[in-house]
């Protein structure tokens, strides 16, 4: 219970967050907020030796126990290790946010906001066990980011880039929901833990390569992997501590918890090593590739994450290669041990990067690289961290990327020994695909500390004078930077902690305790190694390839726009919105009698059809009541209202008749035994007449044409079958019930149930409440939306008269 | 709209009072006879109604300067907090309690929290009303 209420906290402080805002203004919000992943953080990590040594914690709280539907909170090595990433550079990122947003220009009740909303939504992420809480979780963290990257809302280019990652993420967030929902048609059960343990019945199921599919569309488009990386360049328009937490180091992850969390039941399939290997080799060379045509800062990390995050992937995909053999391969046990290893790795010196582009932008007031260079002598700091970073990410020693590359190198080179899945032919081409990219990886990396820092100092491009940063600023990178170096020291530390845990939880079909993952991570392994050849050939080519890069980068000049990805997915939003345009103009005539028209032709049709598809015509005369002399009458005094409401030449004519139908139906109620009924309807008609004389005089006069109105049969043919229709459902349900009627049900337990002596009041609040409660929020909608339209209205004509 | 009966304002001033007692009467009265929050609420507007045609909005807004919009959001909290209330004692969404009390001068009652929920459904049924009926009025 508690373990599940640790994921709402930070949700829970946001309520708090702009009060503190608007209260305490001459604190930084952002020191309130520190508190929360902080906290977070010291409580998740006292899990970590008990869940280092294989154990594992749940918590559940109920949701709707009806439809079985709860969250679960699920702690195992994976999570927790998610769990820590999440709380512990949240805490580094809130930190760093104080010193980069000013308390006095920014809005920073809303930054916060949206930031612990964030929070909360990828704890739960990452924590949930139930396949529709982790749903809304995972749709949670779109909107959330959405709400993050146009946190400039003011600026074209971040609202664009909110709409495209929000378009991109969330339609394959749905498309994941359609899998979770054949997953659970297929295993009869929403939790992943006992999936897990029913996978191998699974995999015969005709759905089993249709949820596969859709799951990974969810979780290719959230790590932004190929095709559908577009959206993480442009959401680098999102504050920079954004960049680092969200676009870095969780949500972009989000996709690769993913599929490591459902590497146990899908590991079976070659579609899925083939698809998860494929894609993410594939993302890792298209990302390094590009990220080199890159002017912006942002934009040369943004296109490295994306890499970096194939890279990631590939070696889930190849880690679920080791459930087809019996460990005939050694080697290939390192592929989720490099998998987590490098997420680890990746998290410290991305966001270390990401702060320090930061901090590069704050003092210069520019990200371009074109105008950037000969920093180091002025920022000495950010220089050192910037180069700590760049160097890890590279993979060399003594930085922990060297040790994740290596283990990818090595993983990458013991696919090609597979017999099986076309291997031992395709197989050959991961380790030459992967030796490539890591060399333009290699170049980047120079290239994003080599333009900023050395060079020539060109102060006449720079908007600002630039100084070292302030120290606050500084402490975030500077902690991330030590990581980066402490975990080359003791990489089988991280790696009994974190790592070995987590494997455990990608590879229940290999270990079944973390001791058991018999890796040791070594930064020289005694002899010459062909991985160790590998980098020694990409730095030599790294290098030779970085000093030419004047003469080839204009390489990228002759790729044509034309045929880039964001373009289609430009040209594919517009045609969207023009032809959706132009077929609302088709329709949206502004004529409220044409509406009408739409609406009560689909519903006859719709009704009709349905009751002459199921024969549902039936009208069973025996049981109705006799007519009573004056139940005529009102229904005499209702055709003449409706009559008057049709034909009046005045609009007070119209409305008192409206005014008389509605007081005779009251009466119908009053004879038929509905008290609360009657009282609300004649409540109701009293109000709606009193509005009605009260909007009176701001009515349009009737005009002429309203007059004149011409007899149009169609428009009298879909009244009348309207009327037709209304009658026909009537009296086909009075006369066949298959099922007896509810209100006897109501009328016993109404008292004992619900405490209570008027069924209609006790439904209304107790039985039905979740109706009632909907009810009055569109009750309350609608009200807005009338104070709002009016108001509105009403300032814009003040302008008006001003400008007069 | 301006007017300026006099009998028709005397009697309006009492009678609002009365509408206005009896809309809280059939409001409490609801969970055992016909009434309720929705009913109550209406009723309670239509009290409201009245006095603003037989005098006029502004003069109204003078003497009752309420701001229906906090009643609409005070009212969707509360019936939210009600529904959400149970699920911190580890009970389903939307779960009422109910149980009799004695209470000093009324003697033995039986106290609701679906009440707590159809005050909601009362005040947001007032706030939307009165706001859409005050910026109708209102409007130029």
């Amino acid at each position: 219970m508690l373990q599940v209420l640790y994921i709402f906290i930070p949700m829970l402080v946001a309520i708090f967050v702009p009060l503190l805002y608007k209260r305490m203004k001459h604190i930084h919000t952002g020191w309130f907020v520190l508190a929360v992943p902080a906290t977070l953080a010291i409580i998740y990590a006292t899990y970590i030796a008990q869940v280092a040594k294989g154990e594992v914690f749940t918590a559940e709280l109920p949701w709707i126990p009806s439809l079985d539907i709860s969250v679960i909170s699920y702690l195992d090595g994976l999570s927790l290790l998610f769990s820590l990433l999440i709380t512990g550079i949240g805490s580094l990122v809130v930190l760093y946010s104080i010193f980069y947003l000013d308390k006095h220009k920014e809005k920073l009740h809303n930054f916060y906001v949206y930031l612990l909303l964030f929070m909360s939504a990828m704890l739960g992420v990452v924590q949930s066990d139930h396949l529709i809480t982790l749903y809304f979780f995972w749709e949670l963290t779109s909107i959330s980011s959405f709400l993050l990257i146009g946190y400039w809302y003011t600026r074209d280019a971040s609202r664009l880039g909110a709409l495209k990652s929000m378009m991109i993420t969330v339609g394959g967030g749905l498309m994941m929901l359609g899998g979770f929902v054949l997953l659970y048609l297929m295993g009869g059960t929403f939790s992943i833990r006992e999936l897990i343990t029913i996978a191998p019945n699974l995999v015969e199921h005709p759905f089993f390569t249709w949820s596969l599919i859709l799951l990974l569309l969810g979780a290719f488009t959230k790590s932004a992997q190929f095709p559908f990386y577009i959206w993480l360049p442009d959401a680098m328009e999102a504050p920079t501590p954004v960049s680092a937490y969200l676009h870095s180091a969780t949500m972009v992850k989000a996709g690769i918890y993913l599929v490591a969390r459902f590497t146990p039941i899908f590991a079976a399939s070659e579609l899925w090593v083939w698809l998860v290997t494929g894609i993410g080799i594939l993302t890792l060379f298209w990302g390094s590739f590009f990220a080199i045509k890159q002017t912006d800062l942002k934009g040369i990390l943004a296109f490295s994450t994306v890499s970096q995050l194939g890279l990631i992937m590939s070696l889930l995909g190849a880690s679920a290669v080791a459930f087809h053999t019996n460990s005939s391969v050694d080697t290939i046990k390192y592929a989720a041990f490099a998998a987590i290893f490098h997420l680890i790795n990746h998290a410290t010196f991305k966001g270390s990067l990401f702060m320090i582009a930061g901090i590069v932008d704050h003092e210069t007031g520019t990200r371009d690289i074109r105008k950037l260079g000969g920093l180091m002598s002025i920022m000495p700091i950010s220089f050192t961290v910037a180069a700590i970073g760049s160097l890890s990410m590279a993979g060399l020693p003594p930085f922990n990327g060297f040790l994740s590359k290596e283990m990818f190198l090595t993983a990458m080179l013991a696919l090609q020994k597979f017999e099986f899945f076309g291997f031992d032919t395709w197989g050959a081409l991961f380790p030459i695909v992967a030796w490539v990219a890591s060399i333009f990886t290699f170049i980047y990396s120079f290239y994003f500390v080599a333009k900023t820092f050395t060079g020539n100092y060109k102060p006449e491009q720079l908007p600002h004078q630039p100084h070292e940063a302030p120290i606050g600023m500084l402490i975030s990178p500077i902690i991330l930077a030590v990581f980066v170096i402490a975990i080359f020291f003791v990489p089988n530390f991280i790696g009994d902690m974190f790592v070995k845990p987590a494997v455990q939880a990608i590879q229940p079909f290999l270990y079944t305790a973390p001791q058991d993952v018999d890796i040791h991570v070594a930064a020289w392994h005694g002899h010459i190694t062909p991985e160790l050849l590998m980098t020694i050939g990409i730095v030599i080519i790294g290098v030779l390839l970085f000093v030419a890069l004047p003469k080839w980068q204009g390489l990228y000049q002759y790729l044509p726009q034309a045929f880039t990805l964001n373009n289609a997915y430009d040209k594919m939003m517009q045609g969207l919105d023009t032809g959706l345009n132009r077929l609302s103009q088709r329709y949206m005539t502004e004529s409220m009698r044409h509406y009408l028209l739409y609406m009560f032709s689909g519903i006859t049709v719709i009704v009709i059809g349905s009751l002459f598809i199921k024969d549902a015509f039936r009208i069973a005369w025996q049981e109705a009541s006799p007519i009573r002399p004056y139940e005529i009458i009102i229904v005499v005094v209702l055709v003449i209202g409706t009559a008057i409401v049709i034909l009046a030449k005045s609009r007070l004519t119209a409305i008192i008749g409206l005014g008389a139908v509605g007081y005779t139906v009251a009466l119908f109620f009053v004879i038929f035994n509905a008290p609360d009924l009657a009282l609300t309807q004649l409540v109701i008609e009293t109000i709606s007449v009193a509005l009605f004389l009260m909007a009176f005089y701001h009515l349009p006069r009737m005009g002429k044409r309203e007059e004149r109105m011409k007899f149009q049969l169609h428009r009298a043919i879909i009244s009348i079958t309207v009327g037709i229709m209304v009658t026909l459902v009537a009296l086909s349900a009075h006369s066949q019930k298959l099922i007896p009627s509810i209100s006897k049900y109501y009328e016993e337990t109404v008292y004992s149930l619900a405490g209570g002596g008027n069924i209609v009041n006790v439904i209304l609040v107790d039985y039905r409440g979740f109706d009632t409660l909907f009810e009055i929020t569109v009750l309350g909608i609608a009200g807005m939306g009338i104070l709002a339209m009016i108001k509105l209205r009403m300032n814009r004509k003040e302008k008006t008269h001003e400008n007069k | 709209m301006k007017t300026n009966d006099v009998i028709i304002q005397f009697t309006a001033k009492i009678v609002f009072f009365i509408i206005f007692f009896f809309s809280i009467h059939i409001f409490l009265a609801g969970h055992y006879t016909p009434g309720g929050g929705f009913v109550g609420g209406l009723l309670t507007s239509s009290a409201i109604v009245l006095l603003i045609i037989t005098f006029d909005i502004n003069t109204i807004r003078h003497i009752l300067p309420i701001n229906y919009t906090y009643f609409t959001a005070g009212g969707l909290l509360l019936a939210l907090a009600t529904a959400a209330y149970p699920m911190f004692v580890g009970k389903p969404f939307f779960t009422h309690f109910f149980d009799y009390f004695d209470l000093p001068l009324l003697g033995k009652q039986s106290l609701h929290t679906a009440m707590l929920f159809d005050t909601g459904v009362y005040l947001v049924v007032v706030g939307v009303t009165m706001t859409i009926i005050q910026t109708i009025g209102e409007d130029e």
